[in-house]
């Protein structure tokens, strides 16, 4: 029974109050408008840097407290989830290293 | 008649509800891992084309209307608060509360595909729809500095363009028939706190094309906006 009383454990985890998803919708959207405020402002190279870490930001509170990853009553989900992304990762590391490298010669 | 004997919510494979809910979450994990896949690939194309032909890149997104991209990236973030308050609803049982936000996400969908849609009226009127009318004479504003730009790689910035907010757009469409039909059934009663699978699968669908569009958003829209 101590099993059954885990998974409660984790189901009561996995859900948040209401004002809780409210608050991460308001920070969704309050980065939303700063990473379109600050494409306006001349950061040199750091312009897709910050657009790009921002959009990072905004996957990964979806993911994480959206999609109910955190909390996750199976280790096994988030392995997957993180395979996805490690799979993403060797396609664009490796494409880009090709592409990126060939003026070097 | 086996299920029966285990009530209606647990299939005779599982041993337990839980059991049963976390295969259902690994195998909607999978399917999502393959989406992530499906459009990691248009993600690669778009990175190296854009490290090679940025010039034009720069142009094409500049024509781009960064307002209407904006306020669809919020409709999108809206509509994800939407579905994750309907799973909320769906798991303390409450029928008419789940329909309500499971019939504003659809509305939000289809805001974002009509906001879209003028989108796309736009670019067809400017002709910087890829094909045989494409025409391209604007230049790259780099601070002030105009850079005119090779016409054939602004047209694969609007094939990418096309391509990505077009699949986009069509996982958009399947989400709202796909949450048309959760509220229909929910408002038939199809789903209780011990059995909401659908509902929650449906939501991490609906999230995932959410984040695809975080990203389409700045990569797209807010190439070299400062000037």
């Amino acid at each position: 029974m101590s099993e059954h009383e885990e998974h409660k454990e984790h189901e009561e985890h996995a859900s948040h109050s209401l004002g809780f998803y409210i608050l991460i919708g308001i920070i969704l959207l309050v980065l939303t408008v700063t990473t379109a405020g600050v494409a306006f402002v001349n950061l040199g190279p750091f312009n897709p840097v910050v657009a790009l870490l921002i959009a990072t930001i905004k996957a990964t509170l979806v993911v994480l407290f959206f999609m109910h990853v955190k909390g996750a009553s199976e280790k096994l989900t988030g392995a997957v989830v993180v395979s996805g992304f490690f799979f993403l990762s060797i396609l664009l590391t490796l494409s880009l290293a090709d592409y990126l490298t060939r003026a070097w010669r | 008649m086996e299920p029966e004997a285990h009530g209606p919510e647990l299939v005779h494979q599982f041993s337990d509800v839980q059991q049963q809910k976390n295969a259902a979450s690994l195998g909607m994990w999978l399917f999502l891992v393959t989406e992530i896949m499906f459009f990691g690939g248009m993600f690669c194309a778009y990175l190296i084309y854009r490290l090679t032909y940025f010039n034009a890149f720069a142009a094409g997104s500049q024509q781009l209307n960064i307002w209407l991209g904006a306020t669809n990236t919020a409709v999108l973030i809206v509509s994800s608060v939407t579905v994750v308050l309907a799973v909320k609803a769906a798991e303390v049982g409450k029928r008419k509360l789940l329909v309500g936000y499971l019939v504003v996400t659809v509305l939000l969908g289809l805001t974002f595909l009509v906001i879209k849609g003028f989108e796309y009226k736009e670019k067809f009127e400017k002709h910087h729809v890829p094909g045989a009318t494409f025409n391209f004479t604007e230049k790259f504003d780099d601070n002030g500095k105009q850079i005119p730009v090779n016409s054939k790689e602004a047209e694969l910035f609007f094939s990418l363009y096309f391509v990505m907010t077009g699949m986009h757009a069509l996982h958009m469409i399947i989400g709202c028939g796909l949450f048309g039909t959760l509220a229909v059934l929910a408002w038939k009663g199809h789903y209780t706190p011990g059995y909401f699978t659908p509902i929650e699968n449906g939501g991490l669908y609906w999230h995932l094309v959410d984040i695809i569009w975080i990203y389409l958003f700045p990569l797209l829209y807010l190439i070299s906006r400062h000037s």
